[in-house]
């Protein structure tokens, strides 16, 4: 610990580095924490939340469909020649549902969102920011965090679980097309044995991880671009910080998540 | 809220006509100290001038009056509140009685004008009635003489256009202070005129206090009753525009022959 704690010292730019990001951490942590008071108290924004889920929805569908689509193809086709050589081609819909219920989709539809919402909020808030017009919400007493952040976090956290049920539903579909094409089994058999390879635990889990994707992006992207600075060049900076550090909570929480699971299965 | 607004009038009243009070006021942002120590009083329908050069702390004074920036040290009395030490319920009540214009308008560009009007009237007056909304931010917009723009979005209005959209945005609130920070900086001198004219048709058609910071000149004359000179973060000469002109005090004298 303490050769840690020399080496930074040595390094005068990491230990800025280190201070900047535990500042960055704290403010994140109060950052949240106004959005819980603030999500419950009155007055709620219940039209909005409504609007932003449809923007969300909206936004989002033609990618999540196009990529769970591809995914599901190309996982199919990939994992057939391996099961094949075992002589378990049979196995290819419980494999291939597991994975995509488990892992697939809900990543897939995360690093979508987490690109497509991140950087729209991020740039959008961003850009209210430095034009002053969060400050001329702020003074005519409109409670731009409510309006702004607590709805575009709500909805996220609401939208991504939907999308991630319809994400395996599309990535499936272009599954069963790809089986199909190689042993010209029926939708109804295919759909009986997906039914019997998935258990509701993997439904549930996948669902929660879904609402904590859309959690983490939603605050993440909110933060970047609420408190960005420095004109355009922080407008830019606030929608690439929302989509990467997304990203990567994205990634951090599937692996919590998978360790969690592991434990309770 | 009625009982409300009848208290901040009575208080107000009760401070002597004087709107608003400050006294030592001091903020710096890191280590560049902005105000030094500023003092200044604004007395109920009065028009006052903070006159002053770009960075010298005009803008974050009024931000500090509503709260946007937190003052370090002195005292702020707005309306009988003391904002330095007020609770985020009782700011936001302070704010629903203050308008604020912004330098670039801070209109709400993903709305249209009507939406930019109607925002104000359901988040704080709760006012959801169609009729009514109509009426209110057909008003507004006659007061700065606009309404044919309604529909519109902000992006398809001019700069001095949206000056008059974000002074009626403020003024649908009805707020008894006006504060314009910087109302005629990258207008043409004609469309700054009306600006100016309509500073003072404000005053007449709301009875509004007004604080106007500006660093024009021609501004500060047409517009104000008092003026105050913000030098180097300290108010230091206070009058009207014909004594502040010939003031000896080289800083003033530079800024009005400029």
């Amino acid at each position: 610990m303490f050769s840690g704690i020399k080496f930074l010292i040595r390094r005068p730019n990491s230990l800025m580095t280190l201070t900047k990001t535990l500042i960055d951490v704290s403010y994140i942590y109060r950052f949240i924490i106004e959005f819980f008071k603030k999500a419950f108290s009155p007055p709620y924004e219940g039209r909005e939340i409504l609007n932003q889920c449809f923007s969300i929805g909206n936004k989002s569908l033609f990618l999540v469909t196009f990529t769970s689509f591809l995914a599901g193809i190309v996982f199919t086709k990939q994992s057939q020649p391996s099961l094949a050589s075992f002589g378990a081609e049979s196995w290819l819909p419980s494999l291939v549902s597991q994975a995509v219920v488990r892992s697939l989709g809900p990543l897939i539809t995360g690093l979508i969102c987490a690109g497509k919402l991140g950087s729209n909020m991020g740039a959008e808030l961003g850009s209210m920011k430095v034009t002053e017009q969060i400050d001329a919400m702020e003074v005519s007493g409109t409670r731009p965090f409510s309006y702004l952040v607590v709805t575009r976090v709500v909805a996220s956290t609401l939208m991504l679980p939907i999308l991630v049920i319809y994400s395996d539903g599309v990535a499936l579909f272009g599954s069963f097309l790809m089986v199909n094409s190689f042993s010209d089994s029926g939708f109804q058999l295919y759909i009986n044995e997906v039914s019997t390879s998935i258990a509701l635990i993997d439904i549930f889990s996948s669902l929660v991880k879904a609402a904590l994707f859309g959690f983490a992006i939603g605050t993440i992207s909110c933060y970047s671009g609420y408190n960005s600075s420095n004109g355009t060049i922080g407008v830019g900076k606030a929608a690439n910080t929302a989509v990467v550090v997304s990203m990567t909570f994205i990634f951090i929480i599937d692996l919590i998540m998978l360790q969690f699971l592991n434990l309770i299965r | 809220m009625m009982e409300t607004q009848s208290k901040v009038v009575e208080e107000a009243v009760s401070t002597g006509g004087k709107v608003v009070e400050i006294k030592h006021l001091k903020k710096s942002f890191n280590d560049r100290v902005v105000l030094k120590d500023v003092n200044l009083d604004l007395h109920d329908r009065e028009n006052l001038a903070v006159l002053g050069r770009s960075g010298s702390g005009k803008s974050v004074l009024i931000k500090c009056m509503v709260g946007l920036l937190k003052a370090d040290a002195g005292e702020i009395q707005v309306l009988g509140y003391n904002v330095t030490s007020l609770s985020a319920e009782k700011l936001n009540e302070l704010r629903l009685q203050v308008g604020f214009s912004f330098q670039g308008s801070a209109l709400y560009d993903s709305m249209t004008v009507r939406q930019n009007l109607e925002f104000p009237l359901k988040r704080n007056l709760g006012i959801y009635d169609c009729a009514q909304l109509e009426e209110l931010v057909i008003k507004a917009l006659k007061d700065v003489g606009l309404e044919h723009t309604i529909d519109q979005r902000p992006d398809e209005l001019s700069g001095g256009m949206k000056k008059r959209i974000g002074i009626a945005r403020t003024l649908i609130l009805k707020p008894k202070i006006m504060l314009y920070d910087e109302p005629t900086s990258g207008l043409d001198p004609q469309t700054s005129e009306e600006i100016n004219e309509l500073i003072l048709q404000v005053r007449e058609r709301y009875n509004t206090a007004s604080i106007i910071i500006t660093h024009d000149v021609s501004c500060a004359r047409q517009v104000s009753d008092r003026v105050i000179a913000l030098i180097e973060g300290e108010s230091k000469l206070e009058g009207t525009f014909e004594e502040l002109r010939v003031t000896n005090d080289t800083n003033l004298k530079h800024f009005f022959n400029y």
